[in-house]
């Protein structure tokens, strides 16, 4: 138990941290590499309380993917020369207040909400689905993922598809001495407009109408 | 104290919550923080729902962070893709330059 709760406070800790630290770091790019150091303190969080297959996937959804994928960005962009430090340094004291005030209200909310809570003795689970079934947590996951919550894990696949289209789109840029193929064209072509039969005569040459 | 229980893991979500919402606010130097922060405030939310699956007993708490997580990574694809576009717009992301709709 003591080793449980020495765990969760070091690793807490650390989130707690470097999630502070995402807000107010200098740079862009250190951000970056703190939201990764974020997201695999609260992996092993996850791991150590029983959700392992979540803790993986956090690790690589969220640090392979999406972290990489906000590097890539942040060094894409060349963001270091955009601001000046005397204009960042005013709008963040202008904006501490608010933003102080905005967060310890959000924040008691939330403690109250949840200090208001309490375990009901009689409570119903809304499934059938336990999680003391002998089995791992892999395995019950995807017991409950690939029967009752089939059309959703679908609707998620094609939440990822219309994600990947939109971002093509909105970053292709059409270049303009670059020839590209004509689907449509290409398809509507036909036999007769494409060859045409010319009678010759011996002798002549051939004069196509082009 | 020492017993770790459902109520630290929820005061652990709560506290990243807010530093989402403050990051938010505090922000002003580019875009790229502003999602940054979406994804700490997902990540709160995700604390949660995995605390309570573990304490109730009942799995169906991870299956929905399950589609949290693929949300989360189709806004952020999303999001970054606009700043892209953006950016080759305007030639800047910073936030106090991104007032075409203050009229």
């Amino acid at each position: 138990m003591l080793v449980h709760s020495l765990f969760f406070y070091f690793f807490s800790l650390i989130t707690v941290f470097s999630a502070l630290m995402v807000t107010i770091s200098r740079s862009t790019i250190n951000s970056v590499f703190f939201l990764i150091l974020v997201f695999v303190s609260v992996s092993i969080l996850f791991i150590f309380i029983g959700a392992e297959f979540l803790g993986m996937i956090m690790l690589i959804v969220y640090v392979g993917a999406v972290a990489v994928l906000f590097l890539f960005v942040v060094m894409m962009l060349n963001i270091s020369s955009q601001t000046t430090k005397k204009n960042k340094r005013k709008g963040l004291i202008n904006n501490i207040p608010v933003g102080l005030i905005f967060g310890t209200i959000i924040f008691l909310e939330l403690i109250i909400a949840l200090g208001g809570w309490k375990y009901k003795s009689d409570f119903v689970n809304l499934s059938n689905a336990s999680l003391n079934a002998g089995i791992t947590n892999t395995h019950a996951l995807g017991n409950v993922l690939y029967t009752d919550y089939i059309h959703l894990f679908q609707i998620s696949g094609i939440i990822l598809l219309v994600a990947m289209i939109g971002a093509i789109i909105l970053t292709f840029s059409k270049k303009e001495n670059v020839k590209r193929q004509k689907y449509l064209t290409q398809i509507q072509r036909e036999k007769i407009t494409a060859i045409s039969l010319v009678d010759v005569k011996i002798g002549d040459g051939v004069k196509l109408n082009d | 104290m020492i017993e770790i229980s459902l109520g630290h893991y929820l005061t652990l979500g709560a506290i990243i919550f807010s530093i989402g919402v403050l990051g938010i606010f505090l922000n002003r130097k580019n875009v790229i923080i502003i999602l940054m922060s979406i994804e700490l405030i997902l990540l709160a939310v995700n604390i949660n729902l995995v605390s309570f699956s573990i304490y109730l007993q009942d799995i169906v708490g991870q299956v929905f962070v399950i589609f949290i997580l693929t949300v989360a990574a189709a806004e952020a694809a999303i999001g970054l893709a606009i700043i892209v576009a953006y950016y080759k717009n305007k030639g800047s992301i910073n936030v106090e330059t991104i007032n075409t709709l203050k009229g």
